[in-house]
C-alpha cells in the first residue's frame, strides 16, 4: 500500500533526520517539534471561523503550570504535563464566557487584552510566578532506564524523539476530531453560522469546545517547551511570538491540515538555516513581515496550494 | 376544536420606533401548507425571524403545542422541531452538497469528541450518511453529493437549502421564499415536492412573493400588511378578499 509506505518513509526520516544535524540544530528541532504542535492547536481553534491572539499565552499557562505543579509539589513531570494542559483547557474555558460575546474583530482584540492579562499576572505576582524574571531551574524530563538504555532527556536527540512521538500522537487526535462530525460542525459553524444554528447547532457551545481543546494542545507544547529549555519568563509567551504564529498559519494556509505544519517547517528553517547562516538573525521581524506581505500578495491561498495543485496535477496527469 | 401545531399569539416586535410586527395572531394546523404573503415590508420575513428564534419578539408569544417557544436561542426552537430555511441561498458554500446534508441530521446524531476518538460513533456516522441521502434523494440531488454547494445553479441551491431542513426531521419547516429566481418549470416541480412532503406529515409555513405558486399550493394563507394581520382564509378568500385587493392594487407592483 503506497500510503501507508510514504508513512512508513516519513517516519525514518524523521528519527534519522537527528543524526545528520548539528548540536544547535537538534536544538531547534525540538524548539520546531514543539511549535508544530502550537500552529496545528492553533489552526484547531480556527476552524470554527474565530481567530484569536491569546494563543501563546494560552501555550504559557500550560508552560507556567506544569512548571510550578512539578516545582511546587513534586509532580512526576511527565504527569505534570498532562496537568499543565488540563490548566490551559481550563483557562480557556472560563475566558470564553467572556470572550464569545464577541466575534471576529472584536474577539481578536478581546482575545488579545486577555492574554495580557494573564501575562500582567505572571509579572506581577512574583509568588508564585517568579515576576518578570520568571521560573528557573524548572525539572527536566526525569531520567528513564529501560535496563537495555537508559533514556537522558537533557540530550536534544532523546527529547526530540520524545517530543516527536507525543506531538505525533496529539495530531492524530486533532486530526480524527477535524475528520469526525464533530470537525463537520465546527466547518458549518466557520462558513454560516446562522444556518448552522437553525439545524440545531449550539454555536456557542461548538465554538467554545474548539477554543477549549486548541488550548489544551497549546498548553500542552508549552509544558513540553517549559521542561526542556528549564527556564521561561513572561517575554517568552508575548505578542511577538503570538506574531510568528500568525505568520506560519498565514503562509502555510489554513484551510487544510497541513497548511500551518507546512508554514512552520518551512520559515523555521529559513530562519534558522538560511538567516543564522547568513549572520541575519536580527532582521527575523523584518524578513517575516516582508515574507507575509509577499505571501498574501502572491500566494494568498498559501503554501498549502502549491502542494495541492502538485498533488492534483499528479493526479490527472 | 384540537390545539393548533403552531400558534403566534399578538406578536409584536420593535426595531426602535419602528413597529414591524403589530400584534399578530395566527394558527398553523397540523399537516398543513400555510402561506404568509403580505407587500414588500409588511414584515413577513421579521415574523419568521421572531419564531425561528432569531429575533425575541418585544411582546407577545409564539407557542408550538401550546409550548411557548419565543425567547428561546435558535438552535433550541430548532430542536423542538422548528427548522427554518433563509432568503436567498445561505448555504455552506464551500462544503459539498452531502456534507451540507449531514450539517442537517446534526440534531439526531449528536456528535461526540470521545466516540468519534475511539471510533464508537461508526453506527452514528452510518445512519446520518443514510438520512442525508434520503434528503438529497427527496430534492432530486443525490447525483450531485459531491459538488460543492456554492458552484451548484441556483435552483438547485434552493433545493438543498430545504434538504438541509428536511434531514433534521421537522415537524414544521419555515419555508423563507423558496421559489425566488426559480423559473416555472422548477416552481412547478418544487410546488410537487413540497405536497410530497406535506403528505409525508411535515408541516410548511412559507413566505413567497409568487402569486401563483401560494394559490396553487397553500391550504391557509395569512395575509399581512403593515405589520398587522390583513386577512385570513383559504385561497379563494384571500383572493376575494377587498382588504387584500386594495393592499395588493395600492402596491401593485410588489405581485410578482
Amino acid at each position: 500500500m503506497p500510503r501507508g509506505l510514504a508513512w512508513l518513509l516519513l517516519a525514518l526520516v524523521l528519527v534519522a533526520l537527528p543524526h545528520g544535524l548539528s548540536f544547535s540544530q537538534q536544538e531547534i528541532l525540538v524548539f520546531l517539534t514543539i511549535n508544530v504542535l502550537l500552529v496545528a492547536s492553533y489552526r484547531l481553534l480556527t476552524l470554527t471561523g474565530e481567530w484569536s491572539l491569546g494563543h501563546v499565552v494560552i501555550m504559557g499557562v500550560g508552560a507556567y503550570a506544569s512548571a510550578l505543579l512539578s516545582k511546587r509539589l513534586g509532580i512526576y513531570v511527565p504527569v505534570a504535563m498532562l496537568l499543565g494542559a488540563g490548566v490551559a483547557a481550563l483557562v480557556a474555558y472560563i475566558l470564553s464566557f467572556p470572550l464569545f460575546r464577541m466575534k471576529g474583530f472584536y474577539f481578536l482584540i478581546g482575545s488579545f487584552a486577555a492574554g495580557e492579562v494573564i501575562r500582567l499576572l505572571w509579572k506581577r505576582f512574583r509568588d508564585p510566578f517568579g515576576g518578570p524574571k520568571g521560573l528557573k531551574r524548572i525539572e527536566g524530563m526525569p531520567d528513564l532506564d529501560l535496563g537495555v538504555y537508559a533514556l537522558d532527556f537533557f540530550e536534544p536527540i532523546t527529547y526530540y524523539y520524545f517530543a516527536a512521538a507525543v506531538v505525533a500522537f496529539c495530531l492524530w487526535i486533532m486530526w480524527r476530531i477535524e475528520r469526525s462530525p464533530v470537525g463537520l460542525t465546527f466547518h458549518a459553524i466557520h462558513w454560516q453560522d446562522k444556518l448552522a444554528e437553525a439545524s440545531g447547532v449550539n454555536v456557542r457551545a461548538y465554538r467554545t469546545r474548539a477554543f477549549v481543546l486548541a488550548s489544551g494542545f497549546a498548553g500542552f507544547s508549552g509544558a513540553l517547551l517549559a521542561h526542556y529549555i528549564g527556564t521561561i519568563n513572561p517575554n517568552s509567551f508575548d505578542v511577538e511570538q503570538m506574531v510568528f504564529v500568525l505568520t506560519w498559519a498565514i503562509v502555510g494556509g489554513t484551510a487544510t491540515f497541513y497548511g500551518p505544519i507546512l508554514g512552520c517547517i518551512v520559515l523555521t528553517v529559513l530562519n534558522e538555516i538560511v538567516l543564522r547562516e547568513m549572520g541575519f538573525e536580527q532582521m527575523r521581524p523584518l524578513v517575516y513581515g516582508l515574507i507575509m506581505i509577499l505571501s498574501v500578495l502572491f500566494l494568498p491561498k498559501g503554501l498549502e496550494s502549491v502542494v495541492q495543485r502538485v498533488l492534483s496535477a499528479r493526479k490527472t496527469g | 376544536m384540537s390545539r393548533p401545531l403552531l400558534e403566534v399569539a399578538k406578536l409584536t416586535m420593535r426595531f426602535g420606533g419602528l413597529t414591524a410586527v403589530d400584534e399578530l395572531s395566527f394558527r398553523v394546523e397540523q399537516g398543513a401548507i400555510h402561506g404568509l404573503i403580505g407587500p414588500n415590508g409588511a414584515g413577513k420575513t421579521t415574523t419568521f425571524n421572531v419564531i425561528s428564534g432569531f429575533y425575541k419578539p418585544t411582546a407577545g408569544e409564539v407557542r408550538l403545542r401550546g409550548e411557548v417557544i419565543s425567547g428561546l436561542k435558535m438552535s433550541q426552537v430548532a430542536r423542538r422541531g422548528v427548522v427554518r430555511t433563509f432568503q436567498h441561498s445561505t448555504l455552506f458554500a464551500e462544503l459539498t452538497v452531502r456534507e451540507n446534508a449531514l450539517v442537517g441530521t446534526h440534531m439526531a446524531f449528536r456528535p461526540r469528541i470521545l466516540s468519534a476518538l475511539l471510533g464508537s460513533d461508526t453506527q452514528d456516522r452510518r445512519a446520518a450518511q443514510a438520512r442525508a441521502e434520503e434528503a438529497l434523494d427527496f430534492f432530486g440531488l443525490l447525483a450531485l453529493a459531491e459538488v460543492m454547494a456554492g458552484d451548484l445553479p441556483h435552483g438547485h441551491q434552493r433545493a438543498l437549502g430545504m434538504a438541509v431542513a428536511l434531514a433534521a426531521r421537522p415537524e414544521i419547516v419555515l419555508l423563507d421564499e423558496p421559489f425566488t429566481g426559480m423559473n416555472p418549470e422548477e416552481t412547478r416541480e418544487m410546488m410537487e415536492l413540497m405536497r410530497k412532503l406535506r403528505d409525508s406529515g411535515v408541516t410548511i409555513l412559507l413566505v413567497e412573493h409568487d402569486m401563483h405558486a401560494i394559490m396553487g399550493l397553500c391550504d391557509r394563507i395569512t395575509c399581512m400588511s403593515f405589520g398587522k394581520l390583513l386577512a385570513e382564509g383559504n385561497p379563494q378568500e384571500i383572493r376575494n378578499h377587498p382588504e387584500v385587493i386594495r393592499a395588493y392594487l395600492g402596491g401593485a407592483r410588489h405581485v410578482a
